[in-house]
């Protein structure tokens, strides 16, 4: 056991080792651990940016809802405004035009009864002065008592 | 096997197998042993290291990749926490020590007997097969680490800083008359020091690893120089499950031993560099 030129030898290996750690093994093997570490920071940050992204689309998916309700809502209410609106415009339609066909009919109704009463008059003042030309046995001149007749017409 | 009963053996595990580059020279002598199983376990980590590195990926590492990753996260995190400087340097060297002394240390778990004997098997008469039980190997290290610590030294804190530091600490005072009192304790202390540093570095693996491998020589001799007939006599056969069991504990708790050895090389190594960056002084 004594010191010799194994000592040197050894000095040089280890060197050399040391030397080849420090330029193909050491960085290489950190650099790949390191990029790893940044990899997942990096996909752990994206995953909470995902999330916040993921709670303002829920919340304004939540506001178009309630917007969308609202209008709904205000839609609703307008047609059934606008229902009861034609419900009633039709009704008054209905009403004016039952009225204005009773006006009608009415007027219709008189119309001939007048019409009626007309040929009434007529037939009965002709009835009248047939009886009297009977009655008279002579032959009065129409044209001389029209006046009288026609008095007598109106009266009837 | 050597023959020379129970001291002859150990005896023989403990030669390396040496090659004289100058004839009759001790110093130029080169323990081929030793820095063949370094070369193969620097081999074994650079090559296992290097291809993870290699196919290193940043999605999801494969079960080896993440093994490699676990030691090197390990490594870093300890020097991190000794060492406050911007360094290339320093975590590929713990790394490198850790791992590299570990794997030196751990041949000190294959049997004793066994690559010794297939050495003998083909006609190599010695073999020591755990680098880190030979003191040149040891202070190799350790002697290397503190060259790169006497270089940091000098290029991070300056030769007049260093020179300050050396002769004005740890005693420090004030006037000419006091930092000539004080130069000459300074000195001795620093250099006691800086010896010490690589010394203490080197022995302490070499005492802790010589002594396991040592203690797992004494298990073998149990069963040492006994024929067929008396080992499977009674006595003999208690021998054999003594062996057995001593062995087993002695491997076990040698397991913590060695991955403890490589670990503390590895941060005092640390240590002494981040005190060569240490320009507060």
């Amino acid at each position: 056991m004594s010191i010799n030129f194994t000592l040197i030898i050894q000095m040089v290996v280890f060197l050399v080792v040391v030397l080849i750690t420090m330029k193909k093994i050491w960085p290489v093997i950190l650099g790949a651990m390191e990029e790893r570490e940044k990899q997942i920071a990096d996909g752990l940050a994206a995953s909470d940016e995902a999330d916040i992204a993921l709670k303002k689309a829920q919340t304004e998916a939540e506001q178009i809802v309630n917007e969308a309700k609202d209008q709904a809502g205000t839609v609703r209410e307008s047609a059934t405004k606008m229902a009861t609106k034609i419900k009633d415009q039709a009704k008054a339609d209905a009403i004016a035009e039952k009225d204005r066909q009773l006006a009608a009919a009415v007027a219709e109704i008189e119309q001939e009864s007048n019409r009626a009463k007309e040929d009434l008059r007529k037939q009965v003042s002709g009835i009248a002065l047939a009886g009297a030309e009977k009655l008279l046995n002579k032959e009065v001149d129409s044209k001389v008592h029209a006046d009288l007749l026609n008095d007598l017409v109106k009266e009837i | 096997m050597a023959s020379g009963g129970i001291g002859g053996y150990i005896k023989h595990h403990l030669e390396n197998n040496k090659l004289e580059l100058v004839e009759g020279s001790t110093f130029w002598t080169v323990h081929v042993d030793s820095v063949i199983y370094t070369l193969i376990t620097a081999v074994v980590f650079l090559g296992f290291f290097g291809y993870i590195a290699k196919n290193a990926k940043s999605g999801v590492p494969s079960k080896s990749q993440n093994f490699v990753e676990m030691i090197i996260k390990f490594v870093n995190e300890q020097v991190n926490d000794l060492f406050h400087y911007k360094s290339k340097v320093v975590a590929p060297l713990a790394l490198s020590i850790f791992v590299w002394v570990f794997l030196m240390n751990f041949m000190d778990l294959v049997p004793v007997d066994l690559l010794p004997a297939a050495g003998m098997a083909v006609g190599i008469d010695y073999m020591r097969v755990v680098p880190s039980t030979d003191l040149n190997i040891t202070f190799g290290m350790s002697f290397a680490v503190i060259l790169l610590v006497m270089y940091y030294n000098f290029t991070k804190k300056g030769p007049v800083g260093y020179a300050k530091e050396y002769f004005g600490h740890p005693f420090e005072a004030k006037g000419p008359v006091g930092k000539i009192l004080v130069l000459l304790p300074n000195t001795l202390l620093n250099t006691v020091e800086t010896i010490a540093k690589p010394v203490s570095l080197g022995l302490r693996l070499f005492g802790n690893l010589y002594a396991g491998e040592l203690i797992f020589m004494l298990i073998a001799v149990f069963t040492l120089g006994y024929g067929l007939e008396q080992l499977l006599s009674f006595g003999g056969i208690i021998m054999i499950i003594a062996q057995f069991l001593l062995g087993l504990m002695w491997a076990l708790f040698h397991i913590l031993i060695i991955t403890l050895q490589a670990f503390i090389f590895m941060m005092l190594s640390v240590v002494y560099l981040a005190q060569s960056h240490d320009t507060g002084h």
